[in-house]
């Protein structure tokens, strides 16, 4: 079990506890906390709405093609930032800061 | 106007299904969809992804199981309103429904089956503040007549093969053209990548990279776009058209109108046969919501089928309806 903190889109933390085990992701994890994560496309990559700015520096997985590819359709984009459904929870993640990017628009 | 028995709300799996099942009890279906293709999210978003949970198909493409479907319900000759949106649907006399799409066509049935999985497919719009001050003034998110850009200037956003395919057509046709893109990196084809390159060499187009449009001027038409360059600060250039091109996002649109229950963003149905609060409207696949809901393909298919056996009592209420295997009977098609 880790910890992680995540901040929403009004400012507020969140103290995560993050099991390593279940190979649940970032996106995963918040929407089981109940956070304002869509994760539209459950987690393939396709819609953004699970982007995050990453705040502190632990090593995360490499970014692929299809993430980069998928952040380029996104807006408010960072040069921190990720999707949270490619940021698979480990155990090098403890103490991992991310926030919750801007939703581009309300449906 | 167009008369059928179930109007399909949404030609993705579910609704393409439902056409099979529908067919079984000799019902005759029509679909509605916005795309301008049948197969929803599957063709429009991840053709090439496989699945891996069709039950029989260890491994099929999304695109493939499109096809798939779409040899499987050809004996039934659904028909099909294709790049339209359902908008409104209205409650006739003799209690049928009428369905009008987005470009007036319109769709009579006793049943209504909506399969709209995550809502219609939108161009995403940048998260510029005036943005809606400009639409149909010089900014548009789907480009209808090039011709319109003839000897203009035109900047276009985005770094994917649509926004470099039209960054080279429209090169030919207008004064000017000018992309804008976040990274240095482009996802399109290569031989796009090179031929866009070629062209801002050449001068004929104005590539700005590691930039993105952060502002609209004009006064009731658009004259000035604002970037900001990670490194060198806001650009300001004089445009005739800003065209974003971002992609398609899923909106729930016209369906939150319908005086249905929703809940987050999905339709509330009763899992006996998946009807919702209007008798008559039914929601299948991704877009209803129940106790224990998942969003799976498979589970679309099973809700179809269970639905239609209410849909059959709603359309013939004095036919009584047996119960056949297709190994038995076949499909039986005589529609």
């Amino acid at each position: 079990m880790i910890e992680i903190t995540v901040i929403d889109r009004k400012g507020q933390e969140h103290l995560l506890e993050a099991p390593t085990d279940m190979n649940l992701n970032m996106m995963e994890l918040c929407k089981a906390y109940e956070l304002p994560v869509k994760g539209t496309c459950g987690g393939m990559a396709l819609c953004s709405t699970c982007h995050v700015y990453v705040l502190s520096d632990q090593q995360l997985p490499e970014m692929t093609a299809d993430e980069e590819a998928i952040l380029d359709t996104a807006f408010f984009v960072k040069s921190n930032s990720r999707l949270g459904c490619q940021l698979k929870i480990t155990d090098n993640m403890n103490g991992l800061r991310v926030q919750l990017a801007p939703e581009d628009e309300e449906n | 106007m167009i008369e059928t028995d179930i109007i399909i709300i949404g030609a993705g799996p579910a609704g393409l299904f439902t056409v099979f099942e529908a067919g079984l009890l000799k019902l005759r279906c029509h679909l509605i969809d916005y795309l301008p293709q049948p197969g929803g999210q599957l063709s429009e978003i991840y053709p090439k992804k496989p699945i891996y949970d069709i039950p029989g198909f260890p491994e099929v493409l999304a695109g493939e199981l499109v096809d798939n479907l779409m040899e499987q319900i050809q004996p039934f000759k659904p028909g099909f309103t294709l790049g339209e949106r359902a908008d409104i649907i209205e409650k006739n006399e003799d209690g049928s429904f009428t369905v009008i799409t987005s470009r007036g066509t319109r769709h009579k049935a006793p049943v209504i089956a909506i399969a709209g999985g995550l809502g219609c497919f939108e161009p995403r719009k940048p998260p510029i503040d005036n943005i809606a001050e400009f639409e149909d003034k010089g900014v548009e998110y789907i480009i209808k007549d090039p011709e319109i850009y003839a000897d203009k200037t035109v900047l276009i956003a985005g770094g994917g093969d649509s926004a470099l395919d039209w960054t080279i057509y429209l090169a030919d046709i207008a004064e000017k053209v000018i992309m804008v893109h976040r990274r240095n990196d482009f996802r399109g084809a290569p031989d796009s990548v090179d031929k866009v390159k070629y062209l801002a060499q050449q001068g004929v187009v104005e590539l700005i990279t590691e930039s993105q449009v952060t502002g609209l001027g004009g006064n009731g038409r658009l004259r000035t776009v604002n970037i900001e360059h990670d490194k060198l600060g806001t650009l300001t250039r004089d445009v005739d058209h800003f065209i974003p091109l971002f992609g398609l996002t899923p909106k729930l649109g016209p369906i939150a109108n319908w005086g249905l229950n929703i809940d987050k963003q999905a339709i509330e149905v009763n899992t006996f046969d998946y009807s919702t609060n209007v008798p008559g409207i039914f929601a299948i696949g991704d877009i209803n919501t129940y106790d224990g809901k998942l969003k799976l393909i498979l589970c679309g298919f099973h809700e179809a089928t269970l639905m239609v056996q209410s849909a059959f009592k709603i359309i013939h209420p004095d036919q009584k309806l047996s119960f056949k295997y297709t190994t038995v009977t076949g499909i039986e098609a005589r529609l």
